[in-house]
């Protein structure tokens, strides 16, 4: 048979199907790669918070976690596991009643079978704050840290501390 | 060959190799090899770092001896399925030269990991890591990292994350 009747079966794609099909088997490699790659999360830019003096102000955290890819709850159902954790170090609102996201029971490789509580992907991390009577108007800084830690299906990651920083235009 | 196809034929070639590489070439031999060539061994880099008593443990101290050396952490979900195998290479190697050395990643030190090495009864050394020593062995940052070292102190294999009991076994075995 010659040489090239033998691809005669091939469809004619054309180059945006060989880039296409190129793509998809390099993904497959690069997924395999970054596996082993410490996860980064992160959060999401805040818009200002409007807060009125002595009415509530609520901030909301949007975080996101990569697929593949789970953290500790705020209550780990082990007491060796570090949960997640927000906490507000300083800023003009009070009173910040934290709730986190609604946790997974997850059973991963690593568990033999006993669930975990994890988080996933996308979630918000929610305060809701006091805005004091005697806070002083115009714009300021709310600042805190999120503290995880990432683990995927066979390897965990250092826990990490990330700065938390909105903006609250006191009115 | 009309060009499309030999784009499409130079993709799938492509591919295949890309793949291959990433998964292993499928044969009935084992995926990887135990441990690397004797040629292919590198230096595993000395450390001092000191155990539970603050005495300072070199990895030098165990030359001569095939050595599994362990990256964990007690907050390491994987790095605790794998510690009761080690507690059992350590119980079944120990008296033909081999040994498990334990290197804690804990930030919150002793306070941490001696309460889990007692619960968890495990019976060789442990040393508390730091930074210095993650970056000497390629900046070990998923955890469980576990090196089986030679009797000339050369690394033999990594293991990053957990894998199988029996690919330890294997590699002290075949050093042993």
């Amino acid at each position: 048979m010659p040489f090239k009747s033998c691809f005669k079966f091939l469809p004619p794609v054309g180059f945006p199907g060989v880039v296409g099909f190129l793509s998809v088997i390099g993904l497959f490699g690069a997924v395999a790669l970054v596996a082993q790659m410490a996860p980064v999360v992160t959060i999401a830019p805040q818009p200002t918070v409007k807060a009125k003096r002595g009415a509530p102000a609520t901030v909301t955290l949007k975080v996101s976690l990569p697929a593949g890819f789970h953290m500790n709850s705020n209550t780990p159902t082990e007491p060796n596991l570090i949960p997640l954790t927000l906490k507000w170090t300083g800023g003009p609102l009070e009173g910040g009643v934290i709730t986190y996201p609604k946790p997974a029971l997850e059973t991963y490789t690593f568990t033999a079978g006993k669930p975990i509580s994890v988080v996933t992907g996308a979630f918000d991390v929610t305060t809701k704050f006091q805005v004091p009577a005697a806070a002083a108007a115009g714009p300021a800084a709310q600042t805190g840290t999120l503290r995880y830690q990432a683990c995927n299906d066979r390897m965990c990651f250092p826990p990490k501390t990330l700065p938390v920083n909105v903006t609250v235009s006191v009115e | 060959m009309p060009p499309t196809r030999f784009f499409i034929l130079l993709a799938v070639i492509t591919g295949i190799a890309v793949t291959l590489g990433t998964i292993g070439w499928p044969t009935n031999e084992p995926a990887h090899k135990v441990v690397k060539d004797d040629k292919e061994r590198k230096k595993a880099p000395d450390f001092q770092l000191k155990d539970a008593n603050g005495k300072v443990v070199h990895l030098s101290d165990y030359k001569g001896k095939v050595v599994l050396l362990d990256f964990w952490a007690t907050w390491c979900g994987p790095c605790g399925i794998e510690i009761p195998w080690f507690t059992d290479f350590q119980r079944k190697y120990k008296d033909r030269g081999f040994t498990v050395l334990g290197v804690s990643m804990d930030d919150g030190g002793w306070k941490d990991v001696k309460p889990f090495v007692a619960e968890n009864k495990i019976n060789y050394q442990i040393v508390l890591g730091d930074d210095k020593t993650s970056d000497m062995y390629g900046d070990v940052e998923a955890l469980p990292t576990t090196f089986v070292i030679d009797r000339e102190g050369r690394i033999a294999s990594v293991h990053v994350g957990l894998v199988d009991k029996k690919e330890f076994d294997d590699a002290i075995q075949k050093l042993l």
